[in-house]
């Protein structure tokens, strides 16, 4: 999610005018059912499958003999492409406009409402949801993040990740702190008595929008503040939420207990100084596979649920993360709506999503499936645990994207402020914060 | 490259002659008054015929999308219309009204980012063309070894920006970076660590990579020109007593002055509009002491999904920069009618 190849670097509005250029060509679809989709391809498939293991090869080769399995049991060929991260939603937006897209794709979870009000996916009212497995098959906090609330979900889950707090259980050890903190207060203590030298207790990855805006939506619904209304309408800069951020960037600024270069970690650094040993404490999703990449070994770290405040503040909620995880959605200009719903349903089906998601070290959104003994490793029960009990959607709403890109932006200022000793107030992140809310415009 | 000569049209002047002259067929026999009519006509049409196809693609490449922009420009075209962008309701000039309210956030952000473009290139081109004019003085007489520092001068621009640019972002980072390690470990000239991609510091990085990248095509456009200049020109100065100083400013500025003209205006073109090496250095969310306006446009637009006001922010551009190219043409080249 973090570099970006030179295919998007176009001339903004060259681009866009391309595109919709293509979408005057090709205005010929839409039409067939009423939920959309038609039937006249019933034999060939298109899937765009997002990037989960290591290199777009690797998810080719776990994939390619599962739609082979596939197309024994229904005689349909999938043509199979991984789109990297950094490709997908603008290939999305791409296909959306001009109608020639995949007929079943994966999209993150929390592009789901914005995708959902582009009227570009099929929406999975109750018969639709029925024909690949029926709503209860799904666990109800990763199905919450595959729409916007009171409508039918747009996708079904795939791949749900959470959050967790990783610790360095011999850097713990040797500080003689005997178990992982549970507060806030008590992973400030902790992360105290592990800052020494080149070492600090805490790794941020202060420059990642993503991952800012993340922390800055727990840390939102811990201290009560939701970063958009019931109806739907930016908040940015609530009290509750002003604190929110404040805690969150004072780890770095107050406390110290991040290292100042921090804020400038926006390529997985932090994930790099977790595993080297330069730091004891990693906020992460899902992050085994990439740790054992970087040299550590399994027994090494410990994670628990990422911490809450001591005393609950008022109206805050038990929440330690995002529901995170990917989505698996269809087309609404696909020429074979039937064969895309045998497909959704083969990739939700209990078989492949034990497979797949052993593969990729992420839990099945798939109750049954969780039920296997490989999803109930210490690390896997905690996520299991976070995902079910306190684990919360991003804001279901059509400017999630917006929201990411400008409270993200909004942190990774404040941690610059704080990185170069600059005292960061209430009023400072205030400020920031109302800027952010002031750019979100007049569109949606 | 590709994606400096892609683009607004503004920078490419030349394509619309590159379809050649047709040229009149010469020693045509004078035959009958009929044939001379037909050959006659054939003259006059071949030409545009030869040009036809470079014209429709110059129209399609480059004009279509310029108004596709603009029609854009004038619509909502947010997430909710891109599906079917007919459906996307008018509203006139509101995008542009929003874009240049400088009292409210939006207006006020872009203008910020104009401000700051503005600065950058004016730093940026002057320094480019400082760093080329003197190191192409300097390579003009021959000495041991002044083609292969020829060549070594050309690699910046000769290497892909988007590497270039990625080396550039990890010789900034802060605890790793050479650049610290150089200025706070080697040489001692600063006690902390200065941060370089994020915060104030971030201008003065993207500043140092931009004209890096800039200066070699200086050089080597001025080291072209340089080579018209006849010898004896100089040979006569000294004769006359002139020293360097005086022979750069009375004889090489004034001989290359139609070539700075475009040099000048092409740098300036080219760093007003980058987006790559910003984008490379700092991702979606630069600092705003480095908010270049391509990068701001882009925010505008592909990150927060409103095409219109996108649109309407890229015609301002378009504007602005065909006026400032036409001013700037029109003075320069008084100024050089009236020097005549």
């Amino acid at each position: 999610m973090h570099t970006h190849p030179l295919s998007r670097l176009r001339r903004t509005w060259a681009a866009t005018a391309a595109l919709i250029a293509l979408a005057t060509a090709s205005a010929a679809c839409g039409g067939g059912t009423p939920t959309g989709g038609a039937n006249d391809a019933p034999k060939t498939l298109t899937y765009w499958a997002s990037n989960q293991g290591a290199t777009l090869e690797f998810d080719k080769e776990v994939l390619t003999p599962e739609l082979a399995k596939f197309e024994q049991q229904t005689g349909i060929k999938v043509k199979l492409e991984v789109v990297p991260w950094t490709d997908l939603l603008n290939r999305i937006l791409a296909a959306t406009t001009s109608g020639q897209g995949p007929d079943v794709l994966n999209i993150g979870n929390t592009w789901s409402a914005s995708l959902q009000a582009t009227g570009g996916l099929v929406q999975f009212d109750t018969k639709t949801m029925d024909a690949v497995g029926g709503k209860a098959r799904f666990l109800p906090s990763a199905l919450a993040s595959a729409g916007a609330p009171g409508k039918d979900p747009t996708a079904v889950p795939l791949y749900s990740l959470a959050y967790g707090l990783y610790y360095n259980k011999k850097h713990f050890a040797d500080a003689g702190i005997d178990k992982p903190p549970a507060t806030w207060e008590e992973l400030i203590e902790d992360g105290k008595k592990l800052t020494k030298g080149d070492r600090h207790g805490l790794a941020i990855e202060g420059a990642s929008i993503p991952e800012n805006s993340h922390h800055a939506f727990v840390f939102g619904q811990q201290y009560g503040a939701d970063f958009f209304d019931a109806a739907g309408k930016p908040q940015f800069d609530t009290p509750q939420a002003v604190t929110a951020v404040k805690a969150y960037v004072d780890l770095m600024a107050r406390d110290k207990i991040a290292a100042p270069g921090n804020a400038e970690y926006s390529a997985n650094q932090s994930l790099k100084d977790f595993a080297t040993g330069k730091a004891s404490m990693l906020m992460w999703q899902s992050a085994a596979t990439s740790l054992a990449n970087l040299g550590m070994k399994p027994d090494e770290w410990g994670v628990v649920p990422v911490p809450l405040p001591a005393q609950p503040p008022p109206g805050g909620k038990k929440v330690t993360s995002l529901v995170a995880g990917i989505n698996i959605a269809i087309f609404k200009s696909t020429r074979n709506r039937d064969g895309a719903l045998k497909f959704v349903k083969f990739m939700t089906s209990d078989e492949e999503q034990k497979t797949l998601n052993k593969t990729y070290k992420s839990l099945p959104p798939v109750l049954p499936a969780q039920q296997d003994p490989a999803f109930s490793t210490p690390d896997q029960q905690t996520f299991k645990q976070i995902l079910a009990s306190s684990a919360a959607p991003l804001p279901m709403v059509p400017q999630e994207s917006q929201f990411e890109t400008l409270v993200g932006g909004a942190l990774k200022d404040l941690f610059a402020d704080a990185a170069a000793g600059r005292p960061i107030t209430e009023e400072r992140v205030k400020s920031k914060l109302t800027a952010a809310q002031q750019r979100m415009g007049q569109g949606g | 490259m590709t994606q400096r000569t892609a683009g607004t049209g503004v920078r490419r002047p030349d394509v619309a002659m590159a379809g050649g002259r047709g040229g009149a067929p010469k020693g045509a026999r004078p035959g009958r008054p009929r044939r001379r009519v037909s050959g006659r006509l054939r003259r006059g049409v071949l030409p545009y015929l030869l040009l036809l196809p470079a014209l429709c693609f110059e129209l399609l490449v480059h004009l279509a999308p310029m108004i596709v922009g603009a029609v854009m420009s004038l619509r909502e075209l947010t997430l909710f219309f891109i599906r079917d962008w007919s459906g996307a309701p008018w509203v006139g000039l509101r995008n542009y009204q929003v874009a240049v309210d400088f009292d409210a956030p939006l207006g006020r952000a872009l203008l910020q980012s104009f401000l700051v473009t503005v600065a950058f290139t004016v730093l940026a081109v002057g320094l480019s063309w400082l760093l080329g004019t003197v190191a192409a003085i300097f390579m003009q007489d021959r000495f041991r070894g002044r083609g292969t520092l020829r060549a070594i001068f050309l690699v910046p621009y000769a290497l892909p920006v988007y590497a270039a640019v990625m080396t550039w972002a990890f010789m900034f980072q802060r605890d790793t970076g050479m650049v610290n390690d150089l200025l706070v470990d080697q040489l001692h000239l600063l006690d902390e660590r200065p941060f370089w991609l994020i915060g104030g510091n971030s201008f003065w990085a993207l500043l140092t990579v931009v004209v890096w990248r800039s200066w070699p095509f200086a050089f080597l456009i001025l080291m072209a020109g340089l080579q018209a200049v006849p010898r004896e020109l100089y040979e006569a100065a000294a004769i006359d007593g002139a020293g360097v100083w005086r022979q750069v400013r009375r004889i090489t500025l004034p001989s290359l002055r139609p070539i700075n003209q475009v040099l000048v205006l092409v740098l300036f073109l080219w760093t007003f509009n980058d987006f790559t090496t910003p984008f490379v250095l700092f991702g979606k969310s630069a600092p705003a002491s480095a908010d270049l306006i391509s990068i701001h446009i882009y925010q505008s637009s592909f990150v927060t999904w409103d095409f219109g006001a996108g649109s309407a922010m890229s015609v301002l551009l378009l504007l602005f920069l065909l006026v400032v190219t036409a001013g700037y043409l029109v003075v320069t080249s008084r100024r050089r009618t009236a020097d005549a």
